[in-house]
């Protein structure tokens, strides 16, 4: 489904991925681990499509096309979704109000019309039930004033209604006490599927707990450096981020 | 000739026409003179600096329509507020238009400013409050005072709820060329009175137009009035709106400005407290593009103790538009425990766009609570990618994000009628469909 190969990418002139090589097949979980500044963040930005992100050398094939030219939006309509480390506020939206729109316009590109208004509702409803999120605060301003939980959970929410063919998941455990984390880690579980892809990325192996990973990646300054199955992040876990540094 | 002379040597036709029998002779007489003397404003006055008028005036106007227009209602149905039953002042070429409109004197006075300025039965209101809050010495109210002659002439009798909103239209066509119109209005809500007002200036034609229009309100013990301005005008129709609004005690005087079009606009929007305990509110959304140009000179006299005021306006300007906000605010030494809140947020969408942005404070009292904030930004583009994210295009994302800025001042929209048409048109402005639930 992913394909990367032999990925260089930065932006501002600065080559912050030095060729990552990643295969993710539909149904699979992969983890990606690294330390801070490994470039865990830039590696899901740069597949989301940010245009501030340049690609200097290799590819990102999605379902065999080469995605770099593609807009954010139109790897969105593709299939791919972000979820954002820091979802970003947008006051005056409400949480009904923009996923209805990123719906209605993902729609649109397929060519059909707006989802029925009773249809709508009641994928919301489900959806919302999913992540324990109750109705009062689906009529807020989007992220606006949210808590580190329930900006997370909006984020899965939103993965739920949009029903994405890869999601990446990006430090989706940060900002979580416990009881937020087994919510997000649930609701993420039960959208686990053999059609749809994950991508965790994480700095701890405390959220792999929750979401058990087929695949374990570690990534040292723009490279993977290890891979594995889940007993690797238990082991990183022990050694610690020294371990790989040292290694590499 | 220039358009000053025009209207002096225009002004003494008028008053052969209409001034010796009249009334207000004394009061026009002295405002042509302030007119003559001050002229027209130029940059060189502090509260024109950033509004060029000099080519507004290069056009020979009109001064006197000659010919008096029949539309249908097909012609203008888009312009009036249909889904919402109303009371309706309209008005083509400045000239009142009987078939377009329902005036009535059923309970509350909805009829025209020549009907009381003449018949006896209205003239102890006239002389109450005809130009009693209008400024004397301002060039362009002063002008309209001296060719007083045609408007809405509003009365809510004492403990009135008027339940029909008000509509006060008016048109302007290509029948009479370069058209300068000076409507008048006057609108008084006795005590316990309440009335909704939605007033609207629509060219149709590409002539260049100028209105200069008047309204004076007054707003009596605990009196509500909810006033809505929706302004799109044509780019060749130019507006210079100068209301004064005097409260007494516990009254609330709110209004709206929508400002999407038109070559020049500019409102003046004043509000004088006479009593204690007053609420004064004004919104407004401005949204242009184009060379279009929209000024808002609001100012609050807080005279009397524990008042509030509250402003917000929200700006987007695209291409080269051009917005100009100066909100002035006078709290009184007398004016002990007002709070005077206000705010004008803007978002400049393209380069070339600009925006004038200035709150005047002159506070002489010791205890009170008074706050402004201005911002001048670009749309967040962080938000933008979070929105591609989810499969949103930037050019939806972009609609989005600035209907969610300026979505606030929407919320305070009473009528549901008003509400979804502005709706309606920042969608269109923004080139987007909102399928928003307002």
């Amino acid at each position: 489904m992913l394909s990367i190969d032999n990925l260089h990418a930065g932006c501002e002139g600065k080559t912050i991925l030095q060729g990552i090589n990643l295969d993710v097949k539909p149904g699979e979980v992969h983890a990606i681990m690294g330390p801070n500044g490994s470039g865990k963040s830039t590696l899901s930005t740069v597949v989301a499509g940010h245009e501030d992100y340049e690609i200097s050398q290799g590819t990102i094939l999605f379902d065999g096309e080469d995605i770099a030219d593609l807009t954010a939006d139109e790897r969105a309509h593709k299939g791919i979704f972000l979820s954002f480390q820091y979802p970003v506020e947008i006051p005056g939206v409400t949480v009904t109000n923009f996923i209805k729109t990123a719906i209605n316009q993902n729609r649109k590109v397929k060519g059909l019309e707006d989802m029925p208004a009773n249809e709508m509702l009641k994928k919301i409803r489900e959806k919302a039930a999913l992540l324990e999120i109750d109705s009062r605060f689906l009529s807020r301003s989007l992220n606006e004033g949210f808590s580190g939980g329930e900006k997370k959970r909006n984020e899965i929410f939103q993965m739920a209604m949009l029903e994405p063919k890869l999601a990446i998941l990006d430090e989706t455990d940060s900002g979580l006490d416990i009881d937020a984390l087994r919510i997000v880690a649930n609701g993420v579980n039960k959208l686990r599927g053999k059609d749809r892809a994950i991508v965790v990325i994480t700095h701890y192996q405390r959220l792999l707990e929750h979401i058990v990973p087929d695949f374990v990646h570690v990534l040292h300054e723009g490279k993977i450096v290890k891979s594995g199955t889940k007993e690797l992040a238990l082991e990183l876990e022990k050694k610690g981020y020294d371990w790989i540094k040292q290694g590499a | 000739m220039d358009l000053k002379e025009t209207l002096l040597s225009s002004y003494l036709a008028f008053d052969a026409q209409y001034g010796p029998q009249h009334k207000l002779q004394d009061q026009r007489a002295a405002a042509i003179e302030v007119f003559e003397q001050q002229g027209f404003p130029t940059k060189k006055e502090e509260d024109w600096k950033y509004t060029p008028l000099r080519n507004l005036i290069k056009t020979n106007y009109t001064v006197f329509p000659k010919e008096e227009v029949s539309l249908k209602l097909d012609e203008v149905k888009e312009y009036i507020l249909q889904d919402v039953d109303t009371y309706k002042i309209v008005f083509v070429d400045g000239i009142y238009n009987a078939y377009l409109s329902e005036t009535t004197h059923v309970g509350v006075d909805v009829c025209l400013l020549s009907a009381a300025l003449t018949k006896p039965k209205y003239a102890a209101t006239i002389k109450k409050y005809f130009n009693q809050i209008a400024a004397k010495d301002a060039s362009l109210t002063a002008l309209n005072t001296a060719f007083t002659k045609e408007g809405a002439y509003i009365h809510v009798p004492e403990g009135k709820l008027v339940e029909k909103p008000v509509q006060i239209i008016h048109f302007t066509t290509d029948k009479n060329p370069s058209l300068l119109l000076q409507p008048r209005n006057l609108i008084v809500v006795e005590k316990n009175a309440e009335i909704q007002i939605v007033e609207r200036h629509q060219s149709l034609t590409t002539n260049e137009s100028f209105t200069n229009v008047v309204t004076e309100i007054f707003n009596e013990q605990n009196a509500q009035l909810d006033y809505y301005k929706i302004q799109n005008d044509q780019t060749t129709a130019s507006l210079i709106d100068s209301t004064y609004i005097s409260q007494r005690k516990h009254s609330h005087a709110k209004v709206h400005t929508f400002s999407f079009g038109g070559k020049l606009t500019r409102n003046n929007l004043n509000f004088y407290h006479k009593d204690p305990e007053i609420n004064s509110t004004m919104k407004g959304i401005t949204l242009i593009e184009g060379s279009q140009f929209v000024d808002h000179h609001t100012l609050v006299h807080h005279a009397q103790p524990n008042s509030e005021s509250h402003q917000d306006y929200k700006g987007i300007f695209a291409e080269k538009s051009t917005g100009v906000f100066n909100g002035k605010i006078i709290v009184e030494k007398k004016a002990q425990k007002t709070n005077a809140f206000q705010q004008n947020n803007n978002i400049l969408m393209d380069d070339k766009a600009s925006i004038n942005t200035k709150p005047q404070l002159e506070i002489f009292a010791d205890d009170v609570k008074c706050s402004h904030g201005c911002t001048i930004g670009q749309l967040d583009e962080d938000a933008l990618f979070y929105m591609q994210t989810r499969g949103i295009p930037t050019k939806e994302a972009r609609g989005l994000l600035t209907y969610a800025f300026a979505n606030n001042v929407l919320q305070s929209v009473k009528i549901d009628s008003v509400k979804k048409r502005i709706n309606k048109l920042i969608a269109e402005k923004l080139g987007v469909n909102i399928g928003f639930d307002v």
